[in-house]
């Protein structure tokens, strides 16, 4: 099911309780919004009030002392009434504000955390989706939601003790409408819910026929599809029409219906009312009051209609969010991580290891399960320089993403220093290695920012010298500003050689112990192809390699070679052992060289 | 045509629904505005001492005002904002239908997700323009004349004190909100930044994790959100002054009512009833003076909207008959190709094809092969005119494809593109893709054995029958995913269900084994006996019994013939296929 489908209840207790668990910081801001709406409610509730005194003291009696004052005091309330809702409602927004930044981050932190594994399901678009609209869904809940639901409810009951207060009979008589209200209410509130649920469904359908056949417009265009597939989009959208005017229909009933109510409750007031007032037991300023209470008592009330569609996404938005805050980290420094021994100095072992990326669930048997790599063992010393070959999906990738601890064997244990990756602090693991990896990852920033990444010990100085030392700075140079030109979204602007260069200037700017390399399988232009040759040994330089090599020239010169046939380790050794093994290796080897003519001397 | 013309060409068809709401809002607010002067009524007689049957008298009218201005009120939203919706599905419609006719260039250039918005977000803009904007306008216009004038009848000097901080009302509406537009443009400016960090950091993050950059991630993605709470201060400080100065600024006018006001009823220049409606009317003028400044706000965003539908409107469909192409209207094409010193590019970009020559006669089949950008893939596209080639380069049967009409010259053809896209639908729904639209809607008939036949023959049947629902089964999304080579073999089905006189295949058994692939290349080669044929494909087993081979190597034919004569030359297409044989034999191991 489409997340965007999800529509659950209005109100769930459970989801409030944990959102409101987030207010609490800010108990302060809320006290005084809830004091500015008490204050406010308070300033509304008399102005009716002051009407009444206006004819009861001073038209009535045709007195005019006092009325100056009295007009004076109701421009002190209106004063007060906008001095309170501004506080309520900035109070109200910037708590609103900070609680999505305490959300976003909360949100953001967790996705940090999270293991590969999580963001293997899910795409990221989706993710960005938690990040942003549903935290944006809350928002709404907290400012115009939950808080004003409070104001709202504190000021009907204002009103109608006020009401009772200056004449409980007649208040009776105006409270005589309240039970067709609730009526009418729940009627719409039922049938709009279900109608806003048919249109969400429609409208979904409308972006999902748009998204196919837009994307897929040419094969539609290729086999002359466009009628017929134009009266399925007509279809929808005269559904998506039709169930929208069904909608129209419940919100045109349900205004004029409240403002018929409220009409009924007028008559009542002006006939009871106006009995009262001929039998001098009502005064014509109550009665004026009477009527402009009843017309602030209906506007919150239709007001409710709104909230309830904010309350119900909203439920939707943070079950969706609460969803990823709950979702377990497996992979994570242990409490008391192990130190390597001191003289350690990076002695890397596979030692039996299993492992799928969908692991076997535990309790059933191993059949079934898709093995990525099987029982593989190999070790890497110090300072050696080891290659990795095989086919596609032989699971030459997912000996670096183990190393990295992006994900944890299944089986066997990987060790550096003999000790378990997982026994050690998994940022120090991380640190061992520098990363290149086959599509350049680039962020949107300048060209040093690329570099260092967020590292601030690494200095415009060594960045220049890492890019220098890979080649990187000729060309660096010649963009308008050097180290400091803005590399577009995705490095567009930049050639794949270019950005390969980048990563290899970025890696030896970290200056790991291990280089760990996803060599780029893309071909460059012959100069450019020499310049990487060339800068690929720099950084090999002095560093335990592990490199994922597809070109020869890489391979060659590699202490040992592993080559990876379905998941299992079928041939090690050098360059030249495998070769003479005429296996797998050999043959391999037969089909790139061909690509390369030049090298055809190899062939004897 | 100015894109407010365009408008006008959707509304017309319903001006008359248009009147009638408008006669409803008449109507409405016509009797609305008679309930103040009851009110006036009762209470001058209440003070003049009046007897009860009068007072129910009254409050029963004041009840039936209510019940009539209701049902006019039910109709005019139920006619305007139904109208609106109808006119939402027209221009959908129209907007969608102009989308087929775009090419595939324009698809490429634009990303889909922002013509998806065009077609919804910006449309509902466009909607509310036409919609709740006018009909709140109308009100507007309507009870601001008409209350203005009753209540200058009661007392011209109290109307001109009371009304005075109104249109301060309608003035910090309209600059307000203008600003608060502004400065929430800039909030969405900042969320597609902090998007744009999220996205970056998210979509890296092997990278992030490597360098364990999390940290500084983090950072980077507190100070976007940082930047986004400030800009949404900056809306929340104009924001929190504006709502409530509506209140302060409705409210002086009740106050100059009740001050000014009482002073007149005390002086005798107006009576209590009066005084009382005169409230009433300075009520019923606060909404639409709010309105006001919300409706210009949503005319100036409709109106953008408009304008961004209308730039998609407005790109011409870029493959469009020639007026001579009617005398071909009713052909049936045999099969003859020929590809005439064909030289193409796209734009001002190199050449992709050079001199390209060939001839290809009917009912034979013919093997593009050379290595990714070669042109194989642009010069079937040339041909079932996805682009359009140069005049005088391509011909079918002797005739230059841009002379033939679109519909002719593509239903002669059946492609199965390289990546081929599959609706979400049922299987056999995508095999009867092309079959449908020939078909048309309902023409069922025939149907089911066609689609069987061509499942048979891309070896699509024996897939099927493992499937849950057999040929109704759903693929896609919310179905069964089908692997590479399904897809492809699906594709191949639809291509030959359409039983076309020209069959493409471009590459389109890279995903199928080389087992299934013998079994589909036997089959299909009775299908192939009767049409031609052109194979595109890297791979030698898929080409090698065609009647002949064109080796394409950028842009140029640079080797042409049998199997056995490019062999015989030793050239790209040997080399290709020892490597072949090679890999083969390693792919065994």
């Amino acid at each position: 099911m489409s997340d965007d489908e999800i529509l659950g209840k209005a109100y769930d207790a459970r989801l409030m309780r944990r959102l409101l668990t987030h207010l609490r910081p800010y108990w302060r801001q809320v006290a005084v919004a809830l004091a500015a709406i008490l204050v406010g409610s308070g300033a509304a509730l008399a102005q009716p009030y002051l009407v009444k005194l206006a004819i009861d003291d001073h038209v009535a009696t045709r007195r005019l002392e006092g009325l100056d004052q009295l007009a004076l005091v109701y421009v002190a309330v209106l004063v007060v009434a906008f001095a309170a809702e501004y506080v309520q409602t900035w109070t109200l927004q910037l708590t609103g504000q900070r609680i999505m930044f305490d959300l976003r981050m909360a949100v953001y932190g967790h996705l940090q955390r999270l293991d590969l594994r999580y963001y293997d399901r899910n795409p990221v678009g989706r993710l960005m989706t938690r990040v942003t609209s549903d935290v944006d869904v809350l928002n709404d809940l907290f400012t115009s939601g939950v808080v004003t639901i409070v104001g709202d409810a504190l000021t009907l009951a204002g009103i109608m003790a006020v009401m009772v207060w200056m004449d409980w009979r007649l208040a009776i008589v105006a409270f005589s409408v309240l039970p067709l209200i609730v009526l009418v209410t729940q009627w719409f509130r039922r049938n709009v819910r279900e109608s806003y649920r048919v249109v969400r469904g429609w409208i979904a359908k409308i972006n999902a026929f748009l998204q196919e056949n837009i994307t897929g417009m040419s094969t539609v265009q290729l086999f002359r599809r466009e009628a017929l597939n134009f009266a399925r989009f007509d279809d929808i959208d005269r559904k998506y029409r039709d169930a929208n005017i069904e909608s129209i229909f419940y919100y045109a009933v349900f205004y004029p219906a409240i403002e018929v109510t409220s009409a009924l409750a007028t008559a009542l007031i002006i006939w009871y009312g106006g009995f009262s007032v001929m039998r001098d037991t009502l005064t014509f300023g109550a009665l004026v009051a009477f009527l402009q209470y009843s017309q602030r008592f209906f506007r919150p009330i239709s007001d409710m209609s709104e909230k309830f569609n904010v309350l119900q996404s909203a439920m939707a938005s943070s079950e969706r969010m609460f969803g990823l805050l709950d979702e377990p980290v497996a992979i994570q420094s242990p409490r008391s991580p192990r130190v390597r021994p001191p003289t350690g100095l990076g002695h890397i072992a596979f030692e039996h290891v299993w492992f799928a990326y969908r692991p076997p669930t535990p309790g059933t048997p191993d059949e079934g399960v898709e093995w990525v790599l099987r029982d593989v063992s190999f070790d890497v010393r110090p300072g050696q320089r080891i290659g990795i070959v095989g086919a596609t999906g032989s699971g030459k990738t997912t000996i670096i993403n183990l190393l990295l601890r992006f994900y944890d064997v299944q089986k066997g244990r990987i060790t550096i220093d003999g000790v378990d990756l997982r026994e050690l602090d998994l940022q120090e693991v991380r640190s061992l290695f520098s990363l290149v990896l086959q599509d350049v990852h680039l962020f949107s920033g300048t060209i040093a920012d690329n570099m260092r990444l967020g590292e601030q010990a690494i200095d415009d100085e060594r960045v220049r010298r890492a890019a220098e030392a890979v080649y990187a700075h000729a060309f660096i140079e010649s963009m308008g500003q050097g180290y400091g030109s803005a590399v577009a979204e995705r490095g567009s602007t930049l050639s794949v050689g270019q950005k390969q260069l980048l990563s290899f200037a970025r890696a030896l700017a970290f200056d790991r112990r291990i280089l760990v390399l996803d060599e780029a399988t893309s071909s460059v232009d012959t100069d450019t192809e020499v310049l990487i040759q060339d800068a690929l040994e720099v950084l090999m330089q002095g560093r335990t390699t592990i490199a994922i090599a597809h070109r020869l020239s890489t391979i060659q010169d590699m202490d040992q070679i592993l080559v990876l046939h379905k998941g299992v380790l079928r041939e090690r050794g050098s360059h030249q052992e495998l070769l003479a093994q005429r296996g797998i290796y050999f043959r391999l080897f037969e089909l790139q060289y061909r690509h390369q003519s030049h090298v055809t001397s190899l062939k004897s | 045509m100015t894109a407010f013309q365009r408008l006008l060409v959707f509304v017309r068809p319903y001006r008359r629904a248009f009147l009638v709401g408008l006669f409803c809002i008449l109507v409405t607010q016509s009797v609305a505005l008679t309930a103040p002067v009851v009110l006036q009524r009762t209470i001058d007689d209440l003070a003049a001492g009046v007897s009860g049957a009068k007072l129910t008298f009254y409050g029963a009218l004041l009840l039936a005002i209510g019940v009539i201005r209701g049902c006019f009120q039910f109709l005019m939203r139920r006619v305007i904002i139904g109208v609106s919706r109808d006119i939402e599905y027209d221009m959908r419609n129209a907007f969608f239908a102009h989308l087929q006719t775009l090419p595939l260039s324009y698809f490429q250039a634009n990303r889909t997700g922002d013509l998806m918005s065009r077609a919804t977000n910006d449309l509902n803009a466009v909607r509310m323009m036409i919609g709740p904007s006018v009909m709140y306008a109308a009100n507007t216009l309507f009870v601001f004349v008409v209350a203005i004038a009753l209540m200058l009848a009661l007392d011209p000097w109290l109307t001109l004190w009371s009304l005075l901080p109104l249109p301060l009302v309608s003035i910090s509406v309209k600059v307000f909100g203008s600003a608060i537009h502004r400065r929430f443009e800039r909030i969405q400016a900042q969320l597609s930044e902090l998007s744009a960090v999220a996205q970056e950091a998210l979509g890296g993050v092997r990278v992030v994790r490597a360098y364990g950059q999390e940290v500084s991630e983090l950072d980077r993605f507190r100070r976007a959100n940082q930047e986004y709470v400030n800009r949404s201060r900056h809306l929340i400080v104009l924001q929190g002054f504006f709502f409530p100065s509506m209140g302060l600024f409705l409210g002086l006018g009740a106050m100059v009512v009740l001050w000014l006001g009482s002073r007149a009823v005390v002086s005798g220049r107006i009576t209590l009833g009066e005084f009382v409606a005169f409230n009433a009317y300075l009520t019923m003028l606060s909404w639409p003076m709010i309105a006001f400044g919300w409706v210009t706000n949503m005319l100036q965003r409709g109106m953008a909207s408009w304008k961004r539908m209308v730039d998609v409107l407005d790109v011409p469909p870029a493959i469009h008959d020639a007026p001579e192409a009617a005398i071909y209207a009713s052909s049936e094409l045999r099969g003859d190709i020929e590809f005439r010193d064909l030289t193409f590019a796209f734009g001002s970009r190199a050449p992709v094809l050079r001199h390209v020559s060939a001839t290809i006669p009917a009912g034979t089949t013919t093997a593009l092969v050379g290595v990714t950008g070669s042109g194989k893939s642009t010069l079937v596209n040339l041909l079932a005119r996805v682009q359009d080639p140069p005049v005088g380069t391509v011909f079918v049967d002797g005739i230059d494809v841009r002379a033939l009409p679109l519909s002719v010259l593509r239903a002669a053809i059946g492609c199965v593109p390289q990546e081929p896209f599959l609706f979400s639908d049922t299987i056999a729904d995508n095999v009867a893709f092309g079959l449908d639209g020939r078909l048309g809607q309902g023409g069922r008939e025939g149907r089911l054995p066609r689609v069987l036949d061509a499942a048979a023959i891309a070896r699509l049947d024996k897939d099927v029958a493992d499937f849950p629902q057999g040929y109704d089964t759903h693929v896609g999304e919310r179905g069964l995913t089908l692997s590479g080579g399904q897809k492809q073999r699906t594709a191949i089905a639809r291509a030959i269900a359409i039983d076309p006189r020209i069959l493409i295949l471009d590459d389109a058994l890279s995903a199928v084994d080389t087992h299934t692939e013998e079994e589909i290349l036997t089959r299909l080669r009775d299908v192939m006996r009767q049409r031609t044929s052109i194979i595109v494909s890297h791979r030698i087993s898929t080409v090698r019994g065609a009647d002949q081979i064109l080796v394409l190597d950028e842009g140029r034919i640079i080797e042409r013939g049998t199997h056995d004569e490019l062999l015989g030359l030793d050239g790209l297409y040997a080399d290709l296929y020892r490597k072949q044989l090679l890999e083969e034999e390693l792919a065994a191991s």
